[in-house]
């Protein structure tokens, strides 16, 4: 006996949905493993991880926050995995969205300018990240040049760079030599929703965009054409669609997207520059996307999840001693799992009788 | 010991991880599978290699747990990549996500620990030749170890039948696949044999090259070996000329930085992504229209029913 | 003389779908057996059965009078069975030699293989380089490279799946010398194909199968092809027929038309001139690979060029991109259903938006008109009976023939003035074939200019007014078919050219 794959006739809906939620159960499981083997109760762990984030509102504001990124960045990967495109440098653009819209809040830092002044960040920060994510999107579509290598090292560069202005030109005169920036003016901040919490306008805005990219993907011909690009190159040609455009459209915008997502957070939860701004966001956005199902609804709510391996990491690593490390453990082993659940939704698992030969 | 031959040496020993990891998956990719968690593989493998080397006394120990490690996520891979055909770019960066997230937890106990460098070979008066002495003859056994690789690789690609049988693999899985060849058998003995190099990189990386275990330290050298397999045309002499180039790339920012020069460290420390991207694009430039990466790379194999 | 091969009682089900129901073969020692069938009867399944990349559900096999299991292709190779793919199981960048080891034990030496290969194809007059790389080779000299690959295994039974699809009438006819002369070694072939007048000609006995079930086992030299047409589809298919119509003023014009080859395994094409008229249908004969890809593309504007050198009812459109041509009249259908003319997962909704999406009114300010699209292609589907197992399924999910009515289909009903197809019938059922055959004669007569890229010489000449060929990118003076003879026309493909009508 031995089983073999089987492409499947049907695409049942439940199945689409219901993948995802195996893959996080699959991820829950190992993970109580893995604490087992760490020596902690998986048990008190696991409620450590994912349910004591849930508990406050307070917690969930917190929630919120880390998602913004998350979501912002995994819309704009989903447009460019459903395309075939494969972005896997949003860390670097992230990073240099963040440096573009930072530019001006020290720029006009210490004179009064006026509410213009975070709207201009933010589209700077826009810019930004356009700006790096085309790079390799223009080396693919004019010379042909392999994506993934490229878009990845530009994220080291783009760190680097950042590194140097932090410990140099940007430096904070006052800052006792700490490698930081001065803290941004309120008008180069992003405002606070409710009263005294911590989430801000960023999440709203992470929100509209996953709505808009929902519509646009579902119901516009550029959604279709990204769709089909992916689907198959040469039948996105005998549409007339110019599949190198495509690759820089989806690179634009999911660059765009990612320097949007940098300097929120900048200009929100960290309110200045440091050397580092980002746990991996721009990384564990490309989980989110797959677990999302390429969908942006599905990013708004996989962000929500991943957020919670973020803080539960955080939390657990205080109240437990367990490493941060886990947290990146558990995201590879979700993405392990959302990807082999995918599998059936594409085959069924069939056995067949072993042969013997005579 | 001159100039010179400092430098020499110090561009085989950056060069030897890049080869070792690169050689792996150049027979992955000739099979027809893109693993991109090199980096995965490689730290694991740098920080299992030197956890066991501690606990053991034993450098021999440590390497050969390192390419265990790096076995270990292959198989992995394998399983979602060809067992369940999922695709093998999201799969790749999974293991590397993982494997960054995992050596972490293995390595965090040995954080600050040190051991000896893995020892160099002296021969009596070969190694004391000047200039070629050292360099050619003074090296660890590990540095030997990835010319053979080398050799050995080159000679099974296009020397041997299995070899022949690999690359008819990679370049048409349905031919192979009727003509009766085990295409997701012989795809997973190359997956792991890709793991097995990029283990031992790493491995060579924390017992050989620094000597230590620090978190994050491949620093994207499982990347840059993933490069260097295409700036080779997926040919396993040419990419001991492109390890060899990284190398020296590595060495020349180590140095510009130990002398100043007015330059920012940070823009020498990003002088190897640079170096990389730009090989790329030259590579790409020479070779426009003509595909010499196997024709099935990258597309997933389910046998027809 | 008992059976070399005797399979009883296979049965193979994929799904709900049974592709070979208790079916039964015998195949005698040295006697060519065809095995006849439309596409769809369940053929390929058999014989893969046969060759052990298939289990049958139920059934025995017997050779030579003893039961067998044969579990894989190398299993099928030690009992003496030996095969020629249709779709080749090459790889193109290895050499002849590299090709031929790859189906022999590891032991044998290169050297020897090499030398083998030479002596083969002496033997059977099948010329071959064995260090050549297969790319750089014809589609003749790579079905050699099967045939002699399966040679070297000294076969008792050689089965060939179509093999003369892809060949001019003359290599065929060097084909059948190479087959007699291996029967006439005691050596037993398994023909497959679907026509009937090649099997006439060639073959001791005929088992038909029709919807994966044998429906007779007859001596196809005792039939007419008329009998066995019947017999393989069950019903009588009615032929598709011209209505007479004048032809009209010169619609598309192409003249001086040269394009460098996209890829290194592609063709150029060579100052190319045609022009097609009004009500009129212009074959383009040619062995695959000599430029039709190339042509089809410079037509459909996937690839752009000069304005002069393309131009639709005066008005050159060289320049113009796919979706302005669409805009001006032309609809085209290129060779590749899947993955080309349509996206193998989208629904067939989506697939009509796929190339209709600039003219038929789908779009409004950037969105998708979504009743607009499902209202087109239910016509679709309902004026060509295509035959959907749900309401909107995948392009995958189709028969290659119901899915070849939709891919015309969405074009027809736009009405174009010109219509290019390439392979409008390729693996398609002889149902739906006729079908789209007469499609294609109705719209001619209806007045637009059609053009049909071809390689089944039989399509053209039932087609076609007037007939080209393409070979190594060149494009012959197009001839009125009446005019044309079968080996004229085979001698051109095979790159003659000049010679007199």
């Amino acid at each position: 006996m031995r089983l073999i794959l089987e492409r499947r006739d049907d695409r049942p809906a439940w199945l689409a949905l219901a993948s995802p939620l195996v893959a996080v159960t699959l991820t829950l499981i190992a993970g109580a493993v893995l604490f087992a083997l760490l020596g902690k109760d998986p048990l008190a762990a696991l409620k450590v991880f994912f349910v004591d984030p849930l508990s406050d509102g307070w917690a969930l504001q917190e929630l919120a926050v880390k998602a913004t990124p998350l979501i912002l960045i995994a819309v704009g990967l989903t447009l460019c995995y459903r395309s075939n495109t494969w972005n896997i440098g949003a860390e670097g653009q992230l990073v240099m969205g963040a440096v573009f819209g930072s530019w001006l809040a020290l720029a006009t830092h210490g004179s009064a300018n006026g509410p213009w002044v975070l709207p201009a960040m933010l589209l700077l920060g826009i810019l930004g990240g356009m700006a790096w994510a085309l790079i390799p999107a223009l080396l693919k579509a004019r010379l042909g040049v392999n994506e993934i290598l490229t878009s990845l090292m530009l994220v080291y560069v783009a760190e680097l760079l950042l590194d140097y202005l932090v410990r140099g030109r940007w430096r904070d005169p006052q800052g006792f030599n700490f490698p930081q920036s001065v803290s941004f003016e309120p008008e180069a901040t992003m405002p606070i929703l409710f009263g005294a919490g911590r989430l801000h306008v960023g999440f709203a805005i992470a929100v509209v965009v996953a709505l808009i990219a929902a519509l646009l993907m579902a119901r516009s011909l550029k959604g279709f054409e990204i769709r089909l690009a992916g689907e198959a190159p040469r039948a996105a040609r005998f549409a007339g669609f110019d599949t190198a455009r495509t690759t820089l459209l989806v690179f634009a915008v999911s660059g765009g997207l990612a320097g949007l997502a940098g300097i929120i957070e900048v200009a929100g939860p960290l309110g200045q520059l440091q050397p580092s701004i980002s746990p991996g966001y721009g990384f564990t956005a490309i989980i989110v996307a797959f677990l999302g199902r390429l969908n942006p609804i599905g990013a708004l709510i996989a962000g929500l999840f991943l957020a919670l391996t973020f803080i539960g990491g955080e939390n657990a690593q205080i109240a437990m001693r367990i490493p941060l490390d886990v947290t990146r453990v558990f995201q590879g082993l979700l993405l392990f799992f959302v990807l082999g659940c995918d599998t059936f939704l594409l085959y069924r698992l069939r056995r067949v009788p072993s042969v013997r030969a005579a | 010991m001159g100039m010179t031959e400092a430098i020499l040496l110090t561009i085989i020993t950056a060069a030897t991880p890049l080869l070792i990891a690169a050689l792996g998956e150049l027979v992955v990719e000739r099979s027809g599978v893109l693993n991109l968690g090199v980096e995965g593989m490689m730290i694991v493998g740098a920080a299992t290699g030197f956890a066991a080397a501690i606990l053991t006394g034993s450098t021999v120990i440590g390497i050969l747990a390192g390419i265990g490690a790096g076995m270990i996520l292959a198989a992995i891979f394998a399983a979602l990549a060809l067992g369940l055909a999922a695709n093998q770019v999201a799969t790749g960066l999974a293991l590397t996500i993982l494997g960054l997230g995992a050596s972490g937890l293995i390595g965090s106990a040995f954080v600050g620990a040190r051991r000896d460098a893995l020892a160099k070979i002296d021969l009596p008066w070969l190694t004391d030749l000047p200039v070629v002495g050292k360099v050619l003859f003074g090296q660890d056994p590990l540095v030997y170890v990835s010319a053979l690789l080398a050799v050995g690789v080159w000679w099974f690609l296009w020397k041997t039948r299995a070899g022949l049988v690999l690359r008819a693999v990679g370049e048409s899985h349905g031919a192979a696949h009727a003509l009766g060849y085990s295409v997701l058998k012989i795809r997973f003995l190359a997956v792991l044999f890709g793991g097995g190099c990029a283990g031992l990189a790493g491995a060579y990386l924390s017992l050989a090259y620094t000597p230590f275990w620090s978190p994050g330290m491949t620093a994207g050298r499982g990347w840059i070996a993933l490069a260097i397999v295409v700036f080779a045309s997926w040919l396993p002499l040419r990419a001991v000329i492109g390890a060899y180039l990284f190398g020296g790339v590595t060495v020349l920012q180590l140095h510009a930085q130990a002398r100043g020069w007015g330059i920012p460290s940070q823009a020498m420390s990003a002088l190897p992504y640079l170096a990389t991207i730009l090989v790329l694009v030259l590579i790409s430039v020479r070779r426009r229209g003509d595909a010499q990466a196997p024709a099935s790379l990258g597309t997933p194999f389910v046998p027809d029913r | 003389m008992a059976a070399l091969l005797e399979a009883s009682g296979i049965v193979r089900r994929f799904g709900a779908l049974v592709a070979n129901d208790h079916v039964d073969l015998v195949v005698a020692p040295a006697e060519i057996h065809a095995l006849l069938g439309e596409n769809g009867a369940g053929k390929s399944t058999l014989v893969k059965i046969l060759y052990g990349l298939l289990q049958p559900l139920e059934g025995t096999l017997s050779w030579e009078g003893r039961p067998v299991t044969i579990a894989s292709p190398a299993e099928a190779r030690r009992l003496g069975i030996g095969m020629v793919f249709q779709h080749f199981s090459l790889f193109d960048a290895l050499t002849v030699a590299e090709n031929v080891a790859l189906s022999l034990p590891a032991s044998t030496p290169m050297a020897t293989i090499e030398a083998e290969v030479a002596q083969l194809s002496r033997a059977y007059g099948l010329p071959l380089e064995p260090r050549r790389e297969v790319w750089r080779l014809s589609v003749g000299e790579r079905q050699r490279i099967e045939i002699v690959r399966a040679l070297l295994q000294n076969p008792k039974l050689l089965i060939l799946d179509e093999p003369t699809s892809v060949l001019t009438p003359q290599e065929a006819d060097q084909l059948f010398v190479t087959l007699e002369a291996l029967k006439a070694e005691g050596r037993s072939i398994l023909y497959i194909s679907h026509k009937l007048d090649e099997v006439r000609r060639l073959c001791d006995r005929a088992t038909v199968l029709r919807l994966g079930k044998v429906v007779a086992t007859a001596d196809p030299r005792a039939e007419t092809a008329a009998s066995l047409a019947r017999l393989m589809v069950g019903t009588e298919v009615k032929e598709a027929r011209a209505t007479a119509h004048a032809t009209g003023a010169e619609r598309l014009v192409v003249q001086g038309l040269s394009l460098p080859a996209t890829d290194i395994h592609g063709t150029a094409l060579k100052d190319v001139a045609l022009t097609v008229r009004a009500g009129e249908i212009v074959g383009i004969a040619g062995i695959a690979g000599n430029g039709q890809d190339e042509f089809f593309a410079a037509l459909s504007g996937e690839v752009t060029g000069d304005p002069g050198t393309i131009s639709l009812d005066g008005r050159p459109i060289g320049s113009l991109g796919i979706n302005a041509r669409r805009r001006l009249g032309a609809a085209f259908v290129p060779e590749e259903r899947l993955g080309h003319a349509a996206a193998p997962g989208f629904t067939l909704a989506d697939n009509a938006l796929l190339s209709g999406h600039a003219t038929n009114g789908f779009v409004r300010r950037g969105l998708i008109d979504r009743s607009a699209v499902t209202a087109w292609f239910r016509r679709v589907v309902s004026a060509f009976d295509v035959r959907t197992s749900g309401p909107n399924p995948e392009a995958r999910a189709l028969s290659g023939g119901n899915l070849q009515k939709f891919v015309v289909g969405r074009e027809i009903l736009r009405e174009p003035q010109l219509f290019v197809v390439a392979q409008p019938t390729w693996g398609v059922d002889a149902a739906a074939a006729a079908t789209i055959r007469q499609a294609l004669l109705d719209l001619a007569a209806r007045g637009a200019a059609v053009l049909v890229i071809s390689q089944d010489l039989d399509e053209l000449f039932a087609l076609a007014d007037r007939l080209a060929v393409i070979s190594e990118g060149r494009l012959s003076e197009a001839r009125p078919t009446p005019s044309l003879d079968r080996e004229t026309v085979g001698l051109m493909m095979g790159g003659i050219h000049g010679v007199a009508a």
